[in-house]
């Protein structure tokens, strides 16, 4: 095993789901990869000058352009025919992921650069105080998108980001929950099996953004995946290839009663059923209870 | 070896001749041809780059970043609203001191939509912290290339280079141009090896989070590069004339200036249509000079002073506003003589060529001209009265 080359002394919120999804993702990778990072959360605490937390070359730009620089180190490393062996690492939260970088983002997936893009869902703009993004999951009370007495929350589903990265006819695309750990570790580890670019998604519970205590962030990431609101599923070649069954699915609302940021829904039956619909659409859509094989 | 070349191809030439690792461009009018070309050689295998091609100019610039702080020498080229769009990673590129060298193919801005050529793309990047060269002619961008690569990647420099040319005038103007051999080059411009790089052998974090305690250090240490580029230019291009037999000075350079009595500061292009009409003046006996400024960042405020001090009367033309205020060349000279004991009696302020309008030598002649009354503040040259009369009441 490597030693951990995502150090402790960082200045994470107890209980940040990103923080220890960033572990992860770097500790399967293994020292010799780069990490090039958008703005955020994750750069904010874990570079403050003069401490890094960083055991491997890591790089932040910009709020949106870790895609194109991680190109260009990528090309860079092409060009001293160092890039066999060296992992290229570009990651974001969900906003410069979904939101600002995704321009860069569908740059870099379409020139077919050897890199893994993974973000960090924790589905809000966090670092500047829980504003809504693109990956703000719908009825979700967030800093622009309060619950009213004319509103519940966000208006929109999720935008479909790993099907927005399948159709650029990338090798693999997954999405992966920080609650399932060795899933994330074996899923990096096959991406970096893969030539080509390559896209994860990390569902990353932010206690402070999703107002639940700070020792619950993996049983809440869990409850996700177990009522389908986040489903688990690698895409290989454009095919999906495996998913996360699901034996029996739990109702939606074992997982928005956990969190502050849907309690204006408890009691209005209406809208946990519309938030119900989205996961009954997740377990058909990719079979969560079908019997295909799956991990 | 003499060839009679369009700019463009002449700058691509150079290009290739300092090695490049990376090259990252995204197409916009005037840069266009130089992109091309680059492009064709490394599809020729006569440039061995990684030439991406990115989706935006803000990426291109972003490539070029991640590239050079990846230890490679790294080229990008882009024009006005391409210039714009890279603003924020401008500031990045030289904030991480990185030696990336950009040609900009000077253009004017929209709204309304022009591509022709004026200086407001790259003057108003004068805060950026890139060292910012102006040519005269393509003779010259070519030369200022290799002097921006050596310039960028000094050990006591590293900051990035901006080459700016005129759009259209030069970058698809064709003259003569000497493009040097490749071993000169190789002996002027050794390959590039960084003093920091993302490498996983020693790993550095790049791009910290840097709070109150520690910022203002890293503004002021830019400050005091710049400072240090002054004393530095004169070194660089007197190796360059060693190696390639021509002379610049690299900062600013006078025209029949040494006796004059009047003077033109100007930059870039236009320096060619004032020495013509200099000529013609100096033929009737006139003492008019010219003041070519080649460096306006760093801004040579002490080699402007010491050029112009005993000048009766200056015109400072510029291809630039800045909107509710003197125009920006013409408040920087004007600067340079702020609690000096020698200034000229009258530092008139010129704007002249916005948006690609033909600077004709009788527009010069205005502005000489004008010159000999009074003061000028940002008097508009080869204005139309009659375009200025439509109005929405």
């Amino acid at each position: 095993m490597n030693k951990n080359l995502f150090v402790s002394g960082h200045t994470a919120c107890a209980g940040c789901g990103q923080s220890m999804a960033a572990r992860l993702v770097i500790d399967a990778s293994g020292p010799n990869t780069i990490i090039v990072n958008n703005t955020g959360c994750l750069e904010v605490f874990s570079t403050k000058y003069p401490e890094s937390a960083w055991e491997v070359p890591f790089i932040h730009s910009l709020f949106e352009n870790c895609s194109a620089v991680a190109s260009g180190v990528e090309s860079a490393l092409k060009f001293l025919n160092k890039k066999e062996g060296i992992n290229v690492i570009a990651q974001a939260g969900d906003g410069g992921t979904a939101d600002i970088g995704l321009q860069a983002l569908s740059g870099m997936l379409e020139r077919g650069h050897d890199i893994l893009f993974v973000c960090y869902d924790n589905e809000a703009y966090m670092n500047t105080g829980v504003q809504r993004s693109g990956l703000t999951p719908f009825n979700s009370n967030t800093t622009t998108s309060p619950a009213g007495s004319k509103s519940f929350g966000n208006l929109r589903p999720k935008k479909a980001m790993p099907e927005i990265a399948v159709a650029h006819g990338i090798p693999y695309v997954a999405t992966a929950s920080v609650a399932f750990p060795q899933d994330i570790q074996r899923k990096v580890k096959k991406a970096f099996s893969i030539k080509g670019p390559k896209y994860m998604q990390i569902h990353v519970p932010c206690p402070l953004g999703w107002r639940h205590e700070s020792a619950l962030t993996l049983s809440v990431a869990k409850a996700a995946v177990d009522t389908g609101l986040y489903p688990l599923f690698e895409y290989e070649n454009g095919q999906l290839s495996a998913v996360r069954k699901l034996s029996q699915a739990k109702p939606v609302e074992e997982y928005l009663k956990m969190q502050g940021r849907f309690k204006h829904l408890m009691g209005a039956a209406e809208e946990i059923k519309k938030v119900q619909e989205i996961a009954d659409g997740n377990i058909k859509k990719y079979g969560l209870r079908d019997q295909i094989s799956g991990n | 070896m003499k060839e009679f070349v369009e700019g463009s191809h002449a700058v691509a030439e150079i290009v290739r001749l300092c090695k490049p690792g990376v090259v990252s461009a995204y197409p916009i009018t005037p840069q266009t041809h130089i992109v091309e070309d680059l492009a064709q050689f490394v599809s020729d295998g006569k440039l061995a780059a990684q030439a991406v091609n990115v989706e935006s100019e803000h990426s291109a610039a972003s490539v070029v970043l991640g590239a050079s702080a990846t230890g490679v020498r790294s080229y990008t080229a882009t024009s006005s609203q391409g210039l714009f769009y890279m603003f924020e990673v401008l500031f990045n590129i030289s904030g991480m001191r990185l030696p990336v060298v950009m040609t900009c193919a000077a253009r004017a801005i929209s709204a309304p939509i022009n591509i022709w050529n004026d200086h407001q793309d790259a003057v108003s990047l004068r805060d950026s912290g890139w060292i910012q060269l102006h040519a005269e002619d393509i003779q010259e961008a070519v030369d200022m290339h290799l002097i921006a690569y050596k310039l960028a990647e000094n050990k006591s420099v590293m900051l990035p280079v901006m080459v700016c040319m005129d759009g259209f005038i030069l970058t698809h103007g064709i003259e003569t141009v000497d493009i040097p051999e490749q071993a000169l080059v190789d002996s002027f411009l050794p390959p590039y090896a960084a003093p920091y790089k993302l490498d996983p052998a020693a790993p550095i974090t790049m791009g910290p989070l840097v709070d109150p305690d520690s910022y203002m250090e890293t503004r002021y240490a830019m400050q005091e590069t710049h400072k240090q580029v002054l004393d530095l230019i004169p070194g660089i291009t007197a190796e360059f004339a060693k190696t390639f037999g021509r002379q610049y000075n690299g900062l600013v350079e006078g025209y029949h200036i040494e006796d004059a009595e009047r003077v033109i500061v100007a930059i870039g292009s236009v320096c060619g249509t004032i020495k013509e009409v200099i000529d013609e003046f100096r033929a009737k006996g006139k003492k008019i000079g010219l003041l070519k400024v080649s460096c306006l960042r760093p801004f040579p405020a002490q080699q402007i002073y010491d050029a112009l001090k005993g000048v009766a009367k200056v015109a400072v033309i510029d291809r630039a506003l800045s909107v509710g205020s003197t125009a920006p060349l013409a408040s920087e000279v004007k600067a340079a003589f702020f609690g000096k004991k020698k200034a000229p009696s009258v530092i008139s302020s010129f704007v002249v060529g916005l948006g690609g309008r033909d600077i004709t030598k009788d527009s010069i002649r205005e502005v000489v001209k004008l010159l000999n009354g009074r003061e000028r503040n940002g008097e508009f040259i080869d204005l139309k009265p009659e375009l200025l009369k439509e109005s929405y009441e």
